[in-house]
């Protein structure tokens, strides 16, 4: 395989502070490479780099085996573009938004008009040309975006948490745009999540990240496979934990947190561990209740984040734990700040990673 | 009559009588402000794409300064022109001192603070990360500025649009340079003054009123032509 983009021993400060230490790292042609680390690890400044839009201060990049500087970087752009975490859409109509980039490749009109057509099809937003971009919802915004990169069917597509904050539906639609294109057109996609089931679906090869340095890289299921320490030490990562595990008698794992937290796990492990708990898969209740579910554990709600039809929670139980409700849940139960509740989540629904 | 209410009636005598001295009035008002807006455009617009779009060292000093200008006074201004160009000034050789000229040149230098501001500001405002997203999908630097100044257009228009309203509303320049000469220089805010010195209110009342009909239905126009959708209400109303 070749390499397709190539940083070497690349370096890049923003003001005093290192946002990029020393990292080499290879994009071999058509796979999906996940960087998964905290918030602030340099994920963005990475995919940054790697879509030739910042300059390191020190190191290399290359494009195809040919080195990246200011005189060709306009040129290699032409063959990858990045999607950005924030969505960012010209105030204009969904069509003019998608047809930009081949408008600046000087396509013609009716090949304009087909690619737009059939890069909507794929993110299913069919029929929405002609809207303005300012009258959709954050999931179709979000899609809008994602088919205004991959209607240029670039070779290298960098996308910059994807599914951060979507609701399953929107998210499940980005994964199976992810695929197709990797399958289907071979493009290369790097993508930065710290979300880590995003992160064992969906990717070839994982990169953690950590202070602006590759910690470990690796194929998923190495990465998922041995219980690294690195994956340990990122806490930072939602609702993702390293503890202790033992097994009880009953069959199941007790996994020691830290902080006073035992949570209890289907899956039967010893040993260091870390696990995960998807923010869906937490119940929130008012009060203690009689279920199935093997973990019950008290504590306050320390952040809301509104996501338009759902409201993600951060419980602080010693540990924190992210839920993610519906809008409508967290309306009737009358739920605010500093709170008290309950999260409840299965035995089965901790992963171990 | 209370001079006021003859002033209106007589306003709209003026106007539907077509008297030849109210519309060249009128005339020169529209012309001369006009022509300063757009010379004062196209200076003030690439002083405001380079304070919006680019860093460098003093870039906050320059845009105070344009800031703080644009409260300067019209008269003071006035009488900076006025030594400047009368005829033993530095500018004196251009003869320019009570010329339509004058005033011309005048009103752009004082409307090229405000329109500089308003329109850094508009283009400060658009997301900086609007720049990456258009070279990211191809566009070349001068292409990716051409993106974000079509986010910043509302406001870059509204600031010519300030411009020209500050330009035909203002007195002190055009009346010092400009000297108020009767069919050659004189414009409606000269009139309004001069005819009020007069004590022939009821004129001054009859040309303030156009001055006041004139900025509102060309303020009107603008907004209709930006964004037709605002008669959609009009069609509603019950008949």
């Amino acid at each position: 395989m070749m390499a397709i983009a190539e940083l070497k021993n690349v370096t890049k400060h923003f003001g005093d502070r290192m946002v990029l230490d020393n990292v080499t790292l290879q994009i071999e042609e058509g796979e999906i490479v996940a960087l998964l680390g905290p918030n602030g690890s340099g994920k963005t400044t990475l995919l940054k780099t790697l879509a030739f839009l910042l300059e390191p201060d020190t190191g290399e990049v290359f494009f195809q085996g040919e080195r990246v500087t200011k005189a060709n970087s306009e040129l290699v752009r032409m063959q990858s573009s990045m999607v950005f975490q924030k969505t960012l859409l010209f105030s204009t109509t969904v069509f003019n938004n998608v047809a930009y980039g081949l408008k600046i490749r000087k396509r013609p009109k009716t090949e304009i008009d087909n690619e737009v057509r059939k890069a909507l099809k794929l993110v299913k937003l069919e029929g929405f040309e002609k809207r303005s971009t300012g009258k959709l919802s954050g999931g179709e915004q979000r899609r809008v975006a994602l088919a205004r990169a991959l209607v240029l069917k670039t070779k290298l597509l960098l996308l910059d948490e994807p599914a951060a904050n979507l609701d399953p539906k929107n998210t499940s639609i980005l994964e199976e745009v992810i695929l197709t294109l990797n399958r289907e057109l071979k493009t290369t996609i790097v993508l930065a999540t710290h979300n880590m089931l995003e992160a064992k679906t969906l990717p070839h090869r994982i990169a953690l990240i950590s202070n602006g340095k590759i910690a470990e890289i690796g194929s998923s299921t190495d990465i998922f496979g041995k219980l690294s320490r690195n994956l340990a030490s990122f806490a930072a990562v939602e609702n993702t934990f390293g503890g202790t595990a033992s097994l009880t008698e009953e069959g199941t794992t007790t996994v020691d947190i830290g902080e006073g937290v035992r949570i209890e796990m289907a899956a039967r492990s010893q040993g260091e561990v870390s696990v995960f708990v998807s923010p869906q898969d937490i119940i929130i209740s008012k009060k203690p209740f009689e279920s199935s579910a093997r973990n019950v554990l008290r504590g306050r709600i320390t952040q809301i984040l509104d996501l338009g039809s759902l409201v993600k929670l951060t419980v602080d139980i010693g540990k924190l734990f992210t839920a993610q409700i519906t809008k409508r849940s967290f309306v009737e139960m009358g739920l605010n700040l500093d709170a008290e509740v309950f999260i409840a989540f299965k035995a089965s629904s901790v992963q171990s990673v | 009559m209370n001079p006021i209410l003859e002033g209106i009636v007589r306003a709209l005598q003026l106007i539907f009588s077509g008297d030849p001295t109210v519309y060249g009035i009128l005339f020169r008002s529209l012309l001369f402000s006009g022509v300063a807006t757009i010379l004062a455009v196209l200076w003030a617009m690439p002083i405001a794409i380079l304070l919006g779009l680019k860093d460098f060292p003093g870039k906050s000093i320059i845009k105070g300064f344009f800031t703080a200008m644009i409260g300067l006074p019209t008269v003071a201004l006035g009488i900076f022109l006025w030594l400047m160009l009368y005829r033993a000034g530095p500018l004196g050789f251009l003869g320019l001192l009570y010329t339509p000229g004058a005033i011309i040149l005048g009103e752009a230098l004082l409307v090229t603070p405000l329109i500089v501001s308003i329109a850094t500001t508009a283009i400060e405002t658009v997301d900086p990360e609007m720049m990456n997203l258009a070279k990211t999908l191809g566009a070349s630097e001068s292409q990716a500025s051409t993106a974000v100044l079509k986010e910043a257009i509302n406001g870059i228009i509204f600031s010519n649009v300030a411009g020209f309203n500050r330009a035909i509303a203002e007195l002190g320049v055009a009346l010092m340079v400009g000297g108020n000469l009767a069919g050659f220089t004189d414009v409606l805010t000269t009139d309004i003054s001069a005819f009020n010195a007069r004590a022939d209110f009821a004129t001054a009342i009859a040309l303030a009123t156009i001055l006041l009909l004139i900025v509102l239905c060309i303020n009107l126009i603008i907004v209709i032509a930006r964004n037709p959708k605002v008669l959609l209400p009009l069609g509603k109303m019950p008949q």
